[in-house]
């Protein structure tokens, strides 16, 4: 990496409307050079657009994207210097596994020679070292997925964009693969911009996540300070659980009615005839309903005076296990309690 | 979960009928076969009275059968090859674009296979006659062009329609233009599609008699032959053989056309 601070991609009040849908809507952001950098939302909230902005597949109806600083307003996707990881992988069927890898450099014109080999170079980093012969057919969900990946590095692009990459495998190739993911970000060093709608990878993996929502971005912090310090309801409800606390009992706690929230693992859970503490806020109800995960529990309580709050207790101890219908009380240190900006 | 090989294994009752129906379909075929070695030149009686190869000999000596032979290849060759273009052409505007009325041109594009073949012939020769046009080569070739296209066209809808439409894109991505995309991208993933809607397009026409009949003036292709062949009185195997050459040449390309798509699961014929 040449520099830490350069930028990468850049959107300067970008837009992109059909018709009367503001599928992005006057969106300025900047994403620094080798950054791993999330677009994270709900389906229809911008990021794929935003990311199909980049690629080229897309024009902005209004605003410009800039990449290393060049505005790239009207080049076409295969005048630009970075590559994709399609969500169906987009893999070419007629092609082996080699020749797929290999297709960005015969276009490029790459003697055969150099191209086989980067191309094998290149299935190897994936972990597909003798794959090379097959057809895609031939492959598992995830086997395909490094392909899809290796075709893209191959290229040695400046920006990677990958759209809900791991979207269509199972949970625990799901996890490997972040893994995987984020490990070889840091060894090619290359801007990865990533897509997804899954809280617990953008968490897992980015250096900084863009949370979207109706074509703007509520959002950009890094995961630790988007899920302790959630700037929008929306942010903490859609980055974790949301465990809004509004009306009467956000007026007692804080001494207005703006709805607040905290995070279920900084509540404690606690017999109802045990004192709370002096510098805690604290609230009663009875257990509503019990989720056991293993790890941990995940308890419903319902307040008095109205309103849920999710509590999650780690099975670390056995000193104190509620039962449905106790009643309980709930405390957590002030600090945890999170408000937002109206 | 199980892994979905392991149906239950067919009871007898249902193995009978399947090999029933199979017999069934199949039989009156190789009796066509047993009659080309006949000696019995007026009937078919069974058991044939002897066996000969005399009617190989005969029928490759008829002149007019080596012209219904030359022309029927002649109009399946030229109707594969208008419909391979015009068919491909109509998928790719029916998958590219949305337009007001596009299930009824749909609709229109498979109705030459959809019809009976009698009311495409007598619709076709209508319009001949109202364009003041006399039989020829090409008012044949016109005629089986129509439900050639048909074949076609399905191959390749299917195929695109089965095709990621983000494979374009991903060509694109990595560099390549619109001509380089058509080149190494969209045409291999057709070729098949292509080859197989071609080679079926091509047993469709060779073997067709209705809408021929229609089209056809006094020529005369191999089946047309093959039915006037049938009233002679004499000479009767030489028919069985005109047929069995149908036979071999239609079923080569079909056979083909099934390996070509068989990985693919495309819709590579329909009726007819």
């Amino acid at each position: 990496m040449a520099n830490g601070e350069s930028i990468a991609v850049s959107f300067r009040n970008v837009s992109r409307h059909y018709g009367a849908v503001k599928a992005v809507d006057d969106v300025s952001f900047d994403i620094k050079d080798g950054e791993f950098f999330a677009m994270l939302g709900p389906s229809g909230s911008g990021k794929t657009t935003c990311l199909r902005l980049i690629a080229g597949f897309e024009q902005p109806t209004g605003g410009a994207v800039a990449i290393h600083g060049q505005d790239v307003t009207g080049i076409p996707p295969y005048d630009r210097d970075v590559n994709t990881v399609f969500q169906d992988y987009a893999l070419f069927p007629h092609m082996t596994v080699l020749e797929n890898v290999g297709y960005g450099l015969m276009i490029r014109k790459v003697p055969k020679a150099e191209r086989q080999q980067r191309a094998e170079e290149m299935l190897g980093m994936v972990a597909l070292s003798g794959f090379g012969g097959r057809k895609p057919s031939q492959l598992s969900g995830g086997q395909r997925q490094r392909v899809a990946l290796a075709r893209a590095l191959v290229n040695r692009p400046s920006v990677l964009l990958l759209d809900e990459p791991l979207g269509a495998l199972d949970l625990k190739l799901r996890e490997q693969m972040q893994v995987e993911l984020k490990a070889i970000q840091r060894r090619v060093g290359i801007t990865f911009i990533y897509v997804t709608h899954d809280q617990g990878e953008a968490l897992s993996m980015s250096d900084r996540v863009a949370v979207f929502n109706h074509g703007r971005i509520e959002q950009m912090a890094s995961p630790a300070e988007l899920y302790e310090r959630p700037k929008t309801a929306f942010v903490a409800g859609f980055v974790g659980i949301s465990n809004l606390i509004d009306g009467a009992l956000a007026e007692r706690l804080t001494g207005s009615a703006q709805p607040v929230s905290v995070r279920p693992e900084k509540i404690h859970l606690e017999p109802a005839r045990v004192a709370a503490p002096a510098d805690g806020q604290t609230v009663s109800g009875t257990i509503s309903s019990i989720l056991y995960l293993g790890a941990n529990t995940r308890y419903l309580v319902a307040l008095e005076g109205g309103g849920e709050l999710t509590v999650l207790l780690q099975n670390r101890d056995t000193h104190f296990e509620p039962t449905q219908g106790d009643a309980v009380r709930l405390w957590w240190e002030a600090r945890h309690l999170m408000r937002f900006a109206s | 979960m199980r892994s979905d090989t392991g149906r239950a294994k067919a009871g007898w009752g249902l193995t009978a009928a399947a090999w029933f129906g199979v017999l069934f379909l199949n039989v009156p075929i190789l009796f066509i076969i047993l009659y080309c070695f006949t000696t019995d030149d007026r009937s078919y009686s069974f058991p044939p009275p002897g066996l000969t190869t005399r009617w190989f000999g005969v029928a490759l000596a008829r002149d007019d059968l080596w012209a219904a032979l030359g022309l029927s290849l002649r109009v399946a060759f030229i109707s594969m090859l208008i419909a391979l273009v015009l068919g491909t052409l109509a998928a790719a505007a029916m998958f590219r674009f949305r337009f007001f009325g596009k299930e009824t041109v749909t609709l229109l594009i498979l109705l030459p296979i959809a019809l009976p073949g009698i009311v495409t012939g007598m619709s076709l020769r209508a319009a001949f006659d109202l364009a003041n046009l006399p039989f020829s080569f090409w008012t044949l070739v016109l005629g089986h062009a129509t439900f050639c296209i048909v074949v076609v066209y399905n191959n390749v809808i299917a195929r695109l329609r089965r095709s990621s439409p983000a494979l374009v894109e991903a060509s694109m991505d990595l560099g390549a233009n619109s001509f380089q995309t058509f080149r190494h991208v969209i045409l291999p993933n057709l070729a098949t599609a292509l080859l197989a809607g071609g080679m079926l397009a091509f047993a469709l026409s060779f073997d067709e008699i209705i809408v021929t009949t229609f089209t056809a003036g006094n020529q005369n292709t191999l089946p047309i032959f093959i039915l006037k062949e049938l009233s002679r009185p004499h000479n009767r195997p030489v028919t069985n053989v005109a047929a069995v050459m149908v036979m071999v040449i239609t079923f080569g390309p079909i056979l083909l056309a099934y390996y070509l798509t068989r990985d693919t699961q495309d819709t590579a014929g329909s009726g007819k």
